[in-house]
């Protein structure tokens, strides 16, 4: 048997639905391990990203200049790249600003529905870009799954195939906001 | 075109399979009757055709255009294919295009689970959208007592005003502007609350393929149409 695969997760902006959905593949993430290392998640304590990992699952759309950056750099660093779950698909919920200015976002949520200390931060907090978008809008993406959350099994669906060395094929197995 | 006394059978050949067909009938019509798939989203039975989405286009065997099949009608000896790999890009391409020009968010949206066009997405094999995201600025008009017109998931079928105009002879809803300002209006674009012809009956929010047309109250995924009375619509029609 050739060596494990090395598989990594990374979480832009989403609600983290869609890594808890991989967690509900439960005890089947045992037949996972066998063939692959997650060497690089918000699940493990790891803060680099690999040299080159053979699958990434992404959660969430690209929203900020970090996620744009961030998504950059795992492309580079990928061979696989899995869109994983409608915000990562289609921008979802996160785009559900994309009509309404970055400046009136940010004054809704810092300043008029705020009690106290209001201001808008500059700090910490990376700029929004102009609109929030799907992954294959900044970068090539291979693997598409909607749904909101995909459902575990469609999960361990798409990891074992990509860990057989085949592209899942999705039809009829999820939609937009399953 | 004279209609002649007698019923007179068409022959001809949808996707190599030999079918009769008669006169008058669409392609549509008859792909339908003998179980071919053709993807629509505009056509209603019992309604006039529009044409609009575009789904529907065929192959016809020496015609170096598509064809809609739900405007075309049947021909002695036609030769129509309706599954090609120019077709299944033309028919993402359409679909890419309707997903992209309102904001449609499935996850929260009223019709999860029982919308035309998710269900043609899937039908169609579609993971993405091919296309970036117009994100337009459309209102949502909650004026009228019972029901609510979201402009964010309207795709301009105009089911609604053939059904309000042709069925309920209401003609309260109706269209205005052109091409990607296109919008469904409501008397003399007035909120749908403060028409004076609207019966409240129900038939375009239930004729509705999207979220576009709901009932107050319907929270996500909870909007199921009620298409029972489908089936009489030309009858309803005809009356
Ligand atoms: S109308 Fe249909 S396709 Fe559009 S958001 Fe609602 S469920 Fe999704
Ligand atoms: S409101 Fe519904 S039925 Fe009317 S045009 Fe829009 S999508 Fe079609
Ligand atoms: S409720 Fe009936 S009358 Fe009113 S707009 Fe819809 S179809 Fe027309």
């Amino acid at each position: 048997m050739s060596k494990k695969a090395i598989m990594a997760t990374v979480w832009l902006d989403g609600c983290s639905g869609c890594h808890m959905s991989f967690l509900d593949i439960d005890e089947r993430i045992l037949q996972i391990a066998e063939k692959a290392d997650l060497v690089y998640s918000p699940l493990v304590d790891v803060k680099e990203f690999p040299e080159m990992a053979d699958v990434t699952l992404v959660e969430g759309a690209v929203s900020s200049e970090d996620d744009l950056k961030k998504i950059q750099k795992v492309r580079a660093h990928t061979k696989i790249l899995v869109s994983l779950g409608d915000c990562a698909v289609t921008a979802n919920v996160p785009g559900m600003r994309n009509p309404f200015k970055v400046q009136d976002v940010l004054d809704r949520a810092y300043i008029e529905n705020a009690d106290l200390n209001q201001h808008i931060p500059i700090k910490v907090i990376p700029p929004l870009l102009k609109t929030s978008v799907p992954v294959h809008q900044v970068v090539d993406v291979d693997v598409f799954v909607p749904g909101c959350p995909p459902h575990a099994d469609t999960i361990f669906f798409v990891l074992s195939e990509l860990l057989e060395g085949r592209i899942p094929d999705l039809t009829n197995v999820t939609r937009f906001g399953a | 075109m004279k209609r002649s006394s007698k019923a007179s059978i068409k022959t001809l050949k949808i996707d190599g399979i030999d079918v009769a067909a008669r006169e008058h009938e669409t392609i549509l019509e008859l792909a339908q009757e003998n179980g071919i798939f053709i993807p629509t989203l505009c056509h209603v039975e019992g309604l006039s055709e529009y044409g609009g989405c575009r789904l529907c286009m065929v192959e016809i065997k020496g015609s170096n255009r598509l064809l809609p099949a739900c405007m075309t009608t049947v021909e002695e000896g036609m030769e129509v294919v309706t599954n090609s790999e120019k077709l299944q890009s033309y028919r993402t391409m359409i679909m890419d295009m309707l997903f992209s020009e309102r904001n449609h968010i499935c996850s929260v949206c009223v019709s999860n689970g029982n919308c035309d066009l998710q269900y043609m997405s899937v039908k169609l094999g579609m993971t993405h959208i091919g296309v970036p995201y117009l994100n337009p600025s459309v209102p949502v008009d909650t004026s009228h007592d019972y029901f609510v017109m979201d402009h964010n998931r309207c795709i301009l079928c105009q089911r609604c005003v053939r059904v309000c105009g042709e069925v309920e002879w209401a003609a309260t809803k109706g269209v205005m502007g052109r091409g990607i300002n296109t919008r469904i209006i409501h008397d003399l674009n007035q909120p749908w609350g403060d028409s004076d012809t609207c019966t409240s009956c129900g038939k375009c929010v239930n004729i509705c393929p999207t979220g576009a047309l709901f009932e107050k109250g319907k929270s996500a995924g909870e909007m199921v149409k009620r298409r029972d009375w489908l089936p009489y619509l030309k009858l309803m029609h005809e009356d």
